[in-house]
């Protein structure tokens, strides 16, 4: 019995929880993808710029709090700095529309064009965030680390295996369940949030009916910026920030879309869940849940990985070609919000 | 008076013109049908009326306000609505989100205008929370009829309302067009089942290769031989 629940705790300290606060990073990156592929029709490559934008200002602002004393005490003081990186991330997502996507968007080109686009916008904000804060590690957590720490839980429980929960994966397990209900939300119920949904779905329609395009696309890209500066700086608290992993976190973020269907946001979040937990348990080494489970006879030998930590990109690109094989939609039917 | 004129407009399609000098004009509670053959620029004539497409010369006029260089949707905040022959309903969204989004320029109370639409067409009110795109094609059409109604028209463009649908689904739109005539809306629609639709008409029009070939009232034009001979099959 004791067995079966430290099976249970490892599984929750390696796999659960570190899944569901990385599946919740990937759900908002990959939320704010497909919003821009369903209102505006291409896929922004330049969205893990904008995450990594958005963490770089979160950083600067907690530096600066941190310069002048003000805290949040047990909370990181980067939760202070979010608002202000919001309204960054915003401003830079704006600016970026009016002088390089705008153009395209009334031109009518093509969506490859404008993907293609967005791949130039990504070189150069990747460029700038490194003249500004460096290509380096940077740590930017502060207030208490861990809510939970395994040596406490070990004493509390009286189990063998101790199971940590960190507070920047409570944070930013809460701060995705706020967001995404928030959008759902607006997305429903909303006049605004309905118009966005009909323009997604049949845009001379909402022209007939007097819906703003324009509108439509300001908004779009106020939620867009508010999603990639949340998603951002979560990550960032969560691993810490280096600008090069966010050209990385492209793919599984693309994954997570497509997975559940590009354009559909339940899907994007189921997606970027589906992609998480892929990842961590196909990297994962079950040795020490075996061991709690089977007979001492049947102890494994070797450490019981299916693939190298590594890999985890191809997990991502694999599951990424087996869905376009077998169901191209995605999981939820994408295209419209 | 509130009307519709569309004076000499020649359009088309990159550079090429489908339709030459045509006078088209639809007033208050009137129905004016467009007929003519596949190809004779029934749409293109209607599109270039609501701005959907720009105009080599003529003008546009509502209610004596030249809206030549109007954006379509602008127009509609005028009063004019405009139901397209294709993809004319939101298909991801409910029925009553489908006619929410066609009051979306109204600040006003919409419960009243819904519950005559409700009203108009009762299937709508049993399919209210369904979405627009598991319906029928006829109920898709009362839908899509319903979205424009929204908007409070005081002009109405129908495109091929009874495209597709079944002769007793047609007779009820047709039906349904008349009740709507009869409060006062100006109805403009291109038909292909010319003869039912010239049954109902205040007037016609019949384009032939782009040009206005012959206009009258509806009865005037189903009993002219060469009408009939043309494109109402004898």
């Amino acid at each position: 019995m004791i067995d079966i629940l430290n099976a249970i705790v490892v599984l929750l300290n390696y796999i659960i929880i570190p899944g569901l606060s990385y599946g919740s990073q990937l759900a908002l990156g990959a939320l704010g993808v497909s919003f821009i592929y369903a209102i505006l029709r291409f896929a922004n490559f330049s969205h893990g710029e904008f995450m990594s934008f958005g963490a770089m200002i979160t950083i600067l602002f907690t530096w600066l709090f941190q310069s002048y004393g003000i805290n949040l005490g047990f909370l990181p003081t980067a939760l202070l700095a979010i608002p202000f990186a919001i309204l960054a991330t915003i401003a830079l997502s704006l600016v970026t529309n009016r002088i390089v996507f705008r153009y395209y968007r009334i031109k009518k080109s093509p969506p490859v064009a404008i993907a293609m686009a967005s791949i130039g916008v990504m070189f150069v904000i990747n460029a700038i965030v490194r003249i500004i804060i460096g290509p380096n590690d940077t740590k930017f957590l502060d207030g208490q680390k861990f809510i939970i720490k395994a040596k406490q839980f070990k004493v509390m429980t009286g189990l063998n295996e101790g199971l940590a929960i960190k507070s920047t994966q409570v944070i930013t397990i809460l701060f995705t369940i706020i967001l995404l209900s928030f959008i759902f939300w607006f997305l429903q119920k909303t006049k605004t949030g309905k118009s966005m949904r009909a323009f997604s779905d049949n845009e001379d329609l909402a022209l007939l009916s007097g819906i703003n395009p324009e509108r439509v696309v300001f908004i779009t890209w106020l939620i867009v910026g508010t999603l990639a500066c949340v998603a951002g700086a979560l990550y960032g608290l969560d691993k810490s920030y280096k600008p090069f992993t966010y050209l990385g976190l492209v793919l599984p973020i693309f994954a997570a879309a497509i997975v559940g269907g590009i354009g559909s946001p339940i899907g994007a979040v189921v997606g970027g869940f589906v992609i998480a937990f892929s990842e961590i348990m196909v990297t994962y080494a079950y040795k020490k849940f075996l061991i709690y489970l089977l007979p001492p006879s049947l102890e494994p030998s070797g450490l019981v990985q299916l693939l190298s930590t590594d890999y985890k990109f191809a997990v991502s690109f694999s599951i990424l070609v087996i869905v376009l094989l077998v169901r191209p939609a995605g999981i939820f039917k994408g295209k419209t919000l | 008076m509130i009307n519709l004129v569309g004076k000499d407009i020649t359009a088309g399609y990159g550079g090429v013109d489908i339709i030459k000098d045509i006078n088209l004009h639809v007033n208050e509670g009137e129905i004016v049908v467009i007929v003519g053959p596949n190809g004779a620029g029934k749409s293109t004539a209607m599109k270039s009326l609501l701005g959907m497409l720009k105009l080599t010369s003529g003008s546009v006029k509502f209610s004596e306000q030249n809206i030549t260089n109007m954006l379509p949707q602008d127009r509609v905040s005028l009063g004019i609505a405009f139901v397209p022959q294709n993809q004319n309903v939101f298909t991801g969204m409910t029925v009553e989100e489908n006619l929410e989004m066609g009051a979306f320029l109204r600040y006003d109370n919409i419960k009243d205008t819904i519950d005559q639409i409700y009203e108009l067409f009762p299937i709508l009110r049993e399919k209210r929370n369904q979405s627009a795109g598991e319906l029928s094609g006829g109920q898709r059409q009362q839908v899509a009829f319903g979205r424009a109604l929204m908007t409070m028209p005081k002009i109405l463009m129908l495109d091929e309302p009874t495209a597709g649908v079944s002769p007793i689904v047609m007779d009820d739109l047709f039906s349904r067009i008349i009740e709507v005539g009869k409060t006062g809306v100006g109805i403009l629609m291109v038909e292909q089942n010319a003869k039912q639709a010239l049954n109902i008409a205040d007037r016609g029009y019949v384009l032939v290769n782009g040009k206005n070939s012959r206009e009258g009232t509806g009865q005037e034009l189903l009993n002219n031989p060469e009408v009939r001979k043309s494109f109402l099959g004898g």
